[in-house]
């Protein structure tokens, strides 16, 4: 497999968080709880030596369909947002091959820091209306929640665990860049 | 630092209350421990009392809460589990779940039981209901087994179980001083 760095210019695009979203979302029985961050912040900085993704979201703007379980993911049972508000990713490479993308990097969850690595597509760059480059990144990972201690089961009456320990995180990326 | 000791048994004669008296009486230095009382005048949890101004019991009883740094929790066990009246007071603190007043406050159980036990199966879904509410809840267990042989006329004799009463009260004041310490530096 070939690989490259990023094919954007050079410079500093900051994610656009109208057109963006971070998303969760948490096996149980034979469906899923989907929650989604609806704060969050992040950059992507080029240069010509290769590309840098970093970004945080808050973990007070969880928000899933279901007030007592909202209130609930901010205790100390899951993710203990007045210890660790918020959680953070911090791209080492980022790697192209086509439309295709592997990103390597450190995830942040409940001050716990851990290597992940996430895939999916990356689209333009293309002029947004503005005139403004822009470009989109779609990337999945899944992580175990427990080692992050986020690690809150109930015993199902029926044998087996309330909640699947792997989480898988969606992130729907779109980047403007800075003129 | 102030600790609102919580007894979940009625009765003149409570072993439990016992407990969180011995609790009170041999706390480490700088903590003082308030011991509740009123229990018995919280009605059956009813939304619809809860609408506008909540039953002055409750309210007395969530102001006892957020005005404490910490809770210790003494329980006793009803056909393994915890009692009805416990289990009622903490559901009416527990609304609104989102700002209730034992959400991050670190909170411990302990029990007492006149057989062997000692409340183990109450004190366990105490920590349960508790986690749900967003305490932070101390793993530390203390079970009491043989109450009626440890406790005498309404005092703890057993020394040991004197000793580890203070130690779970020390353990729930290091961790009212780790919160203070995490809220610090995640403001920093």
């Amino acid at each position: 497999m070939s690989t490259s760095t990023i094919a954007a210019p050079p410079g500093t695009w900051t994610l656009d968080e109208v057109h963006s979203s971070i998303a969760f979302q948490v096996p149980y029985l034979a469906g899923a709880f989907n929650g989604t961050f609806r704060e969050f912040a992040g950059t992507l900085d080029v240069t010509d030596d290769g590309a840098a993704l970093t970004g945080t979201a808050k973990v007070a703007s969880v928000d899933v369909k279901d007030n007592n379980l909202s209130a609930h993911l901010q205790s100390p049972d899951f993710f203990d947002a007045e210890s660790h508000p918020e959680l953070s990713f911090s791209s080492e490479r980022i790697a192209l091959d086509g439309e295709s993308v592997r990103v390597t990097g450190e995830i942040t969850i409940k001050g716990v820091t851990r290597p992940i690595v996430a895939t999916g597509a990356a689209h333009g760059p293309v002029p947004n209306l503005q005139g403004n480059d822009s470009l989109r990144l779609q990337l999945t990972t899944t992580v175990d929640r427990t080692e992050f201690g986020v690690s809150w089961n109930a015993e199902l009456p029926g044998g087996g665990k309330a909640l699947s320990d792997d989480v898988t995180i969606l992130a729907e990326l779109y980047f403007v860049k800075e003129t | 630092m102030r600790v609102l000791a919580i007894s979940g048994s009625l009765r003149s004669g409570s072993h439990n209350t016992a407990l969180v008296r011995a609790a009170a009486e041999h706390a480490p230095a700088g903590v003082e421990l308030v011991l509740w009382d009123g229990l018995k005048a919280i009605p059956p949890y009813d939304a619809d009392d809860d609408a506008e101004q909540a039953p002055a019991a409750v309210t007395a009883l969530r102001s006892a809460v957020a005005e404490a740094n910490a809770v210790l929790f003494a329980t006793p066990e009803y056909n393994h589990s915890l009692p009805g009246a416990l289990k009622n007071a903490l559901d009416w603190v527990s609304r609104p779940i989102a700002t209730n007043p034992l959400r991050n406050k670190p909170v411990a159980v302990v029990g007492a039981s006149t057989g062997i036990f000692g409340a183990v199966w109450a004190q366990a879904e105490l920590r349960k209901v508790l986690s749900a509410l967003g305490a932070r809840v101390l793993d530390r267990e203390l079970a009491v087994g043989q109450a009626a042989a440890r406790i005498v006329d309404g005092s703890v004799a057993d020394q040991e179980v004197v000793a580890k009463l203070s130690a779970v009260v020390a353990e729930l004041a290091a961790a009212v001083d780790a919160r203070d310490e995490a809220i610090a530096a995640a403001a920093a």
